[in-house]
């Protein structure tokens, strides 16, 4: 682990019963880093995120700086959206948990840009956007200094997505918080990652995603020939055969 | 003479004093059953708490064969069959209701087969005995228990309602909390055992829920609504029972008002 080094994997291994879903991964993250992880469906991205909160059994080494605080944004949730729970009464229970002062809960909701009627409104009710912002308000109650998320905008029309990634640029700008997240889309890797991680069980590719998201890296992750280009604006043409992005 | 008439009134004195304590008991009972059945609608398990009261019979039926206080018998039955679904719900092939399902067969079947004829619908249906001191205070402090966890652990209880995974990650045992929930729901049964029977002690902890959910909009209104409902229910059945129904046994009583509250909360149009 180097000095500027806030997560550190070695040797990951993660199986339930008989099927591997996670062989031998390495990889480290550094302060303020934003790190994308991606892959096929079934890579492993999402047991990935839970062996590194704990959540699940793993073999291996997965180590965390001592300064770390992590916050959570889960891919989706499979709440019952009839229970009488609303947005405060979830945010000011985990800062209850964690002991925190109830006016953190207006903190984080400004953050994010939840409006005091969302949060008196019951979780069933909401947008998929406010939504995912009240969850990403639950994250970042105790100030976390890192956030992971699964894929946020999973559920999210285009015009909710660009919302919830705003707010995650602004965050780590203001909040200087190193990001970890899931995501199937990659313009949005170019847009917001420094390095990117591409697994398919184990490691493919590892690195900024300008340098390692090569055609061949991508082949070998899909396991078939990429259909992504590189956009580019003004009057250099589009260069066919490399990932989509936005320069 | 007199000295029998002193005693007499004594005697008197001791037996509305018991009574008092066993009204107020139920109505702590009416109070537990509320918060608990509340956090057991909202967790999917409210059939849970009608089949859960039936694994005490092989302990009720064991005490009434071997004469001795039907209490521990189904204590103890109620404990072992929440430590098993407990275990049975940590594997991910069993739900909670399948799991409780399957300890509720067994329990019926044994417990039917060990109690004797006589003492079945004391069993089944409860009855309304006076406690001592005694009994009153250990039930008094149950109902404590219950509604400190439920007070102390709210919090973590509404985090899992809501995500496990995303409790986890706060930091909350989950494991050790849905242990520690089976066993607040199994003690407000317990206490609801002898005075419900074991087909009605699960009865308070549904019916009155149900009526909470349809009144409230937030978690907090929703307690408040469940346990008033329940404890309007056992309030107004002992009054019934007193003086209109006194044929009827109380716990029918009891159930048949609840579910009248549970009808009339129906008014109520939902948006």
């Amino acid at each position: 682990m180097t000095t500027r080094s806030i997560l550190s994997v070695r040797g990951l291994k993660v199986h339930f019963g008989s099927r591997k879903v996670i062989q031998n991964l390495g990889f480290e993250v550094e302060a303020g880093d934003t790190l994308a992880i991606i892959g096929p469906n079934g890579a492993g991205k999402t047991v990935l995120l839970k062996a590194l909160l704990g959540l699940v059994p793993y073999e291996g080494e997965i180590c965390w700086s001592p300064t770390v605080k992590l916050g959570y944004v889960p891919q989706k949730i499979a709440a019952d959206r009839q229970m009488p729970i609303r947005v405060h009464d979830l945010l000011s229970a985990k800062a209850h948990i964690l002991k925190l002062h109830p006016r953190c809960i207006e903190t984080v909701a400004a953050m994010v840009g939840l409006t005091p009627e969302v949060l008196r409104a019951s979780i069933g009710t909401i947008s998929g956007g406010q939504f995912q912002k009240a969850l990403i308000a639950f994250a970042l109650l105790g100030e976390p200094n890192v956030l992971l998320f699964d894929e946020p905008t999973a559920s999210l029309d285009e015009l909710a997505e660009e919302r919830v990634y705003d707010i995650v640029e602004q965050l780590q700008r203001e909040q200087h918080l190193t990001v970890i997240l899931v995501s199937h889309d990659l313009s949005i890797v170019y847009r917001a990652a420094n390095k990117v991680l591409c697994v398919s069980k184990d490691l493919v590719c590892f690195g900024p995603p300008r340098e390692v998201l090569t055609p061949a890296a991508l082949e070998a992750m899909y396991s078939a020939p990429p259909q992504y280009y590189l956009h580019r604006h003004g009057k250099e043409p589009d260069q066919p055969g490399k990932a989509a992005g936005h320069d | 003479m007199a000295r029998s008439l002193i005693s007499q009134a004594r005697l008197l004195d001791m037996t509305e004093t018991s009574t008092v304590y066993s009204i107020v008991l139920a109505l702590l009972f009416a109070v537990a059953a509320g918060l608990v059945g509340s956090f057991a609608l909202m967790k999917r398990m409210i059939l849970g708490a009608d089949v859960i009261s039936h694994v005490a019979l092989p302990g009720l039926g064991l005490a009434f064969l071997w004469h001795f206080n039907p209490l521990l018998g189904g204590g103890a039955a109620l404990f072992l069959g929440t430590l098993l679904i407990w275990q049975l719900q940590k594997k991910e092939s069993f739900s909670t209701e399948v799991a409780i399902g399957v300890v509720f067969a067994g329990s019926v079947a044994i417990g039917a087969a060990l109690t004797p004829k006589e003492d079945l619908v004391e069993v089944f249906f409860g009855k309304f005995e006076q406690i001592s001191g005694f009994t009153f205070l250990v039930g008094v402090m149950a109902v404590a228990v219950i509604v400190y966890f439920i007070l102390r652990f709210k919090s973590a209880l509404i985090l899992n309602l809501f995500s496990p995974e995303l409790a986890a990650a706060t930091g909350i045992k989950l494991n050790r909390l849905n242990l520690l929930f089976l066993l607040a729901f199994s003690l407000t049964v317990l206490i609801g055992l002898r005075f419900m029977g074991a087909l009605l002690a699960g009865a308070l902890i549904i019916i009155p829920a149900a009526t909470g959910r349809r009144l409230a909009d937030s978690i907090w209104m929703f307690l408040f609504a469940s346990t008033l409902a329940s404890v309007l229910a056992v309030g107004i059945g002992f009054l019934l029972n007193a003086f209109v129904f006194r044929n009827i046994g109380l716990a029918p009583t009891i159930v048949m008002v609840s579910t009248l509250l549970f009808c009339l909360s129906l008014i109520r149009s939902r948006t």
